[in-house]
């Protein structure tokens, strides 16, 4: 039977306040335990919620940013349950009324095409405290830091098809966020976190499978090995003629196996109510016209300008905007290098891009700065040096062996473009090699390349190609 | 000197013929002769009261004293001071020091009064006669075997009894009013809003309100001064300017347009209550009020309404008492649950735990539209009732409660019968209204209260109509026997 996977996401994105979303305490991470965490946080008896604007200010970016709409009025709610790390015993969230509905982004398939993926909502609620299990005899710790941290909930359709799909959605809602400098996109501390829905049905068939939920993978890779053998897990359950529970698994990376969470949520009801703490949150035209006018450049219409302004291909413009600091590194290249756009981004895409997954680095960590090797195509495109040197500086600057300039001249790498000096060098190679010149000139004519090579050789590749190629062949024919 | 309000005594303070310091201890002792009697205060802030008078009097040395500088004042146990235990009248909270001060309590600090201690009250604010404190119950000074009305009993019976000159209160459904009227004092709950709830413990977070309770009309307008204000720390509080309470108090009320509710007055009304609030209304008649006859057609559903929105939100509100951080929490749990779960029947009372419950169920998948949401609906219909008679009144005047004090231990077994006694407060704060209970006689001795509520932050309104009423009588001036 033939089987299609249905994936829906709900990703959780930490906003990039400085303070909480109900309370003066700051958001920092890594501060040492319940270190920040002011009586509001800690739900001390008669405290009060006060609503961050600069949250809202943030939701609000979002929804410009994914096509969405901004509810004019939108309600908080109060989630209620017990949990050690909840201190007021429910969580302010919102329910019925989100701030963000209807908006999409569309995400690259890997045969080319864009697909849409639409956004359900996207709800600004706090975050709890963290439990700590490990480090205390028989007894559980309580880290209060995050709790009231502002979160961006953002709830995407059902309708992606494959690990694949679900990955680029990601790093799209990824991107947008860290485009729209709402979210520092840390996956290992947290900030962006993703609950991934799957489930599967024979294909053709209408109605939707029984889902479970991934909860809290912390990063592309392991999420789609999760929903992969998820995906698997589910196939071979139906197909031996079992049922899907709905459930909660917990992905461990170690074993690339889902499993069970005990689930202490299945039977909850939240309760949730309008939290009478708050009034509802109404937005003004003025505040979405005063946020769209403070609105970064967004990937989409990156894209375009970079393929516009750039003459770069689709395929290379996708990946220099992928992040916002690829996209300011381009353009600092394209600055340094006098405009050279189009070998910027080969050098880019090839060249660096290469060098930085192999060492497992990315972009904000390249040894290599913008300027550097700005500087060197400027002087690939200025004939200072040759393609191939070029290389061998690359290797030099990744080395952090300093200034492409110094480098050139430290080890004496400028092409060599006197013609005087050539055509003794191709004298040296004629008298040197008397068999392959005769039969060059008795029509072999692909011995250029030896030709060639040799001199390349000879010279420690400071020849300009194109310069030596012609002075051979006028040598040669005499 | 206890016998004289806050406006004489603070005439007495600004002409140097009291110092606070004297006032203070005289309130002291007071409290130490009375309380044993009356178990008005759970906490007595003795030190923090003589060092607070010495920095008043200090401050009439230099002249920088202001009307309220010096004059003692006492807290319902529900505000939170900044290291005093603050109770709310629970288990739950015995071992509570708060590390914070509520607004008002810093507003009031600010104005240099003087805190005597923390008043008594039913648990969590949950009551109508203060028999549910862990604390033991408040009695009423007129009569020790009867109630002093509840929740915030210990501060009417405070007030009433002369162990201060006023307190502060909190109205969920009454718990100003009604204690106000049965112990023989004023007592005003604000406009929703008003007042911050900032560091006031929450019972019913929409329906709250904080106001004062004194001696006279005139005294509260003093307090509401202070108390009155936009807080950013309360999300719920109105940005609206203060006026200053006091300028109105002697207006004129000619022409004043008094509305009777036909449903306050049917049955259930004690006929000798109904015989004092009839002579009041013909004295604001003879004064050239208008009197007329409204309706609030949906009177009879304030209570069930309040009783499903007041417990959701307690419900909720009290979640936080876990037994995980502060409070309450009992010996040797053996896992998260069993934590839960004993700290919270151990530390809670029984009322409080019928109204989590009623609360918790109210709220509930499959019930929700039912109970909660149709219960914001009729408190729509009730707020209308209130907005179509305020296009023909200036005030609405009634009852504050059907009965005078009854006896203690009379309706602790019949919570339906304890609800309405406040039948004539609820729909105010269903409405967010303000309301004034002021005493109006006494019945067999035991004092009987009139209320008048006004429109939307109608406060000096309000304050003028009831110092008009106190000007032609001294049922407030009556004391009871012994104190």
């Amino acid at each position: 039977m033939e089987w299609e996977t249905i994936i829906g996401l709900e990703v959780h994105a930490q906003l990039a306040t400085k303070s909480k979303i109900f309370s003066g305490a700051s958001t920092q991470f890594g501060a040492e335990a319940n270190t920040q965490a002011c009586g509001i946080d800690l739900g001390l008896p008669g405290v009060l919620p006060v609503l961050n604007q600069a949250a809202v200010e943030m939701a609000i970016k979002f929804a410009l940013g994914s096509n969405a709409e901004v509810a004019r009025k939108s309600v908080f709610a109060r989630k209620n349950y017990f949990y050690p790390d909840l201190p007021k015993g429910y969580q302010i969230s919102q329910y019925e009324l989100p701030i963000v509905s209807k908006g999409y982004i569309d995400i690259q398939l890997d045969d080319g095409n864009s697909k849409r993926i639409h956004i359900t909502r996207a709800h600004l609620e706090e975050d709890a405290g963290k439990s700590l299990h490990e480090d205390f005899d028989r007894a559980s710790g309580i880290d209060l830091n995050r709790a009231g941290t502002p979160l961006l909930e953002i709830v995407s359709e059902p309708e992606m098809y494959s690990a694949k799909e679900a990955i680029a959605y990601l790093k799209a809602i990824h991107t947008l966020v860290k485009y729209l400098d709402i979210c520092d996109g840390n996956m290992q501390e947290g900030s962006f976190r993703c609950d991934t829905n799957v489930s599967v049905r024979p294909k053709g068939e209408k109605k939707l499978g029984t889902r479970t939920e991934l909860k809290n993978i912390n990063s592309f890779r392991f999420i789609e090995r999760a929903i992969n053998y998820e995906v698997e897990r589910q196939i071979t359950i139906i197909s031996s003629g079992g049922k899907i529970i709905q459930e909660t698994r917990l992905y461990d990376p170690t074993l690339n196996e889902t499993r069970s969470m005990r689930s202490k949520e299945e039977a909850n009801d939240y309760r949730y109510f309008p939290d009478p703490d708050l009034l509802p949150l109404i937005i003004s035209d003025e505040l979405i016209v005063k946020v769209k006018q403070d609105l970064p450049e967004l990937p989409p219409q990156k894209k375009q300008r970079f393929i516009d302004q750039y003459g770069l291909s689709s395929y290379d413009a996708n990946i220099l905007i992928s992040s916002k600091d690829m996209a300011n590194y381009y353009e600092s290249v394209v600055h340094e290098s006098h405009n050279q756009a189009k070998l910027a981004a080969n050098w880019i895409t090839s060249e660096l891009l290469g060098a930085l997954n192999k060492a497992g680095f990315d972009i904000n960590n390249t040894p290599i700065s913008a300027i550097q090797l700005g500087k060197l195509i400027l002087r690939i495109s200025d004939n200072t040096i040759s393609g191939k040197i070029a290389k061998s500086i690359f290797e030099s600057l990744w080395n952090r062996e300093g200034d492409v300039d110094d480098i050139i001249e430290k080890h004496g790498l400028k092409q060599v473009t006197d013609t005087a000096a050539i055509e003794k060098l191709i004298d040296e190679i004629i008298s040197a090699n008397p068999q392959q010149v005769i039969d060059y000139q008795a029509g072999k004519d692909k011995l250029l390349g030896f030709f060639v090579g040799q001199a390349m050789k000879l010279s420690g590749g400071k020849l300009h190609p194109q310069q030596l190629n012609e002075l051979l062949k006028i040598k040669l024919k005499k | 000197m206890h016998r004289k309000t806050m406006t004489e005594l603070s005439k007495d303070l600004h002409a140097k013929k009291i110092s606070s310091v004297e006032l203070t201890q005289h309130f002291l002792e007071r409290i130490k002769l009375y309380n044993e009697k009356l178990n008005s205060f759970i906490t007595v802030t003795e030190e923090f009261a003589l060092q607070a008078a010495l920095d008043a009097d200090a401050q009439y040395a230099t002249h920088q004293a202001g009307p309220l500088t010096g004059i003692p004042i006492a807290h319902k146990d529900i505000f939170c001071t900044d290291g005093i235990k603050t109770s709310c009248g629970s288990k739950m909270l015995d071992n509570f020091i708060s590390p914070y001060d509520a607004t008002i309590v810093q507003k009031l600090k600010a104005a240099k009064t003087v805190l005597l201690g923390k008043t008594n009250m039913d648990e969590f604010a949950m009551g109508s006669s203060n028999e549910n404190s862990y604390y033991g119950a408040v009695k009423n000074p007129w009569d020790l075997t009867r109630v002093p009305g509840g929740s915030s009993g210990g501060s009417a019976a405070a007030v009433a009894a002369c162990l201060t000159p006023g307190a502060t209160g909190t109205d969920t459904g009454g718990s100003i009013r009604q204690p106000a009227a049965l112990c023989g004092v004023t007592g005003l709950k604000p406009t929703y809003g008003r007042v911050s709830r900032y560091g006031m413990i929450a019972f019913a977070s929409s329906l709250d309100q904080c106001g004062p309770l004194a001696k006279t009309v005139e005294d509260a307008a003093l307090l509401l001064n202070v108390l009155a204000g936009f807080d950013e720390r309360d999300s719920t509080s109105v940005n609206q300017a203060v006026p200053d309470y006091t300028q109105t108090l002697n207006d004129s009320i000619q022409g004043i347009r008094i509305g009777l509710p036909k449903e306050y007055f049917q049955q259930g009304l004690q006929a000798e209550v109904a015989k004092l609030i009839e002579a009041a209304i013909k004295e604001y008649e003879k004064a050239g009020a208008i009197i007329q006859e409204i309706s609030l057609p949906n009177t009879h559903l304030s209570v069930p309404a309040y009783y499903v929105i007041a417990p959701a939100e307690c419900s909720s509100n009290l979640a936080r008492y876990d037994g995980v951080r502060f409070g309450y929490r009992c010996s040797h749990p053996t896992d998260l649950e069993d934590l839960y779960k004993r700290s919270r029947s151990e530390g809670f009372g029984s009322e409080v735990k019928r109204r989590v419950m009623i609360g918790t169920y109210a709220l509930s998948s499959g019930y929700y539209d039912a109970y909660y949401l149709k219960a914001q609906k009729i408190r729509r219909l009730i707020r209308n009732d209130f907005n179509e008679a305020f296009k023909n009144v200036d005030v609405i005047l009634s009852p504050t409660s059907p009965t005078p004090a009854f006896k203690l231990g009379e309706k602790a077994n019949d919570p339906i019968s304890m609800y309405l006694s406040d039948i004539y407060t609820i729909a105010t704060n269903l409405a967010g209204l303000p309301g004034i209970s002021i005493p109006a006689g006494l019945v067999n001795q035991l004092p009987i209260g009139m209320q008048l509520i006004g429109n939307l932050f109608e406060e000096a309104k309000l304050l003028n109509i009831a110092h008009w009423y106190q000007k032609i009588t001294d049922w407030h001036c009556q004391t009871p026997e012994g104190f």
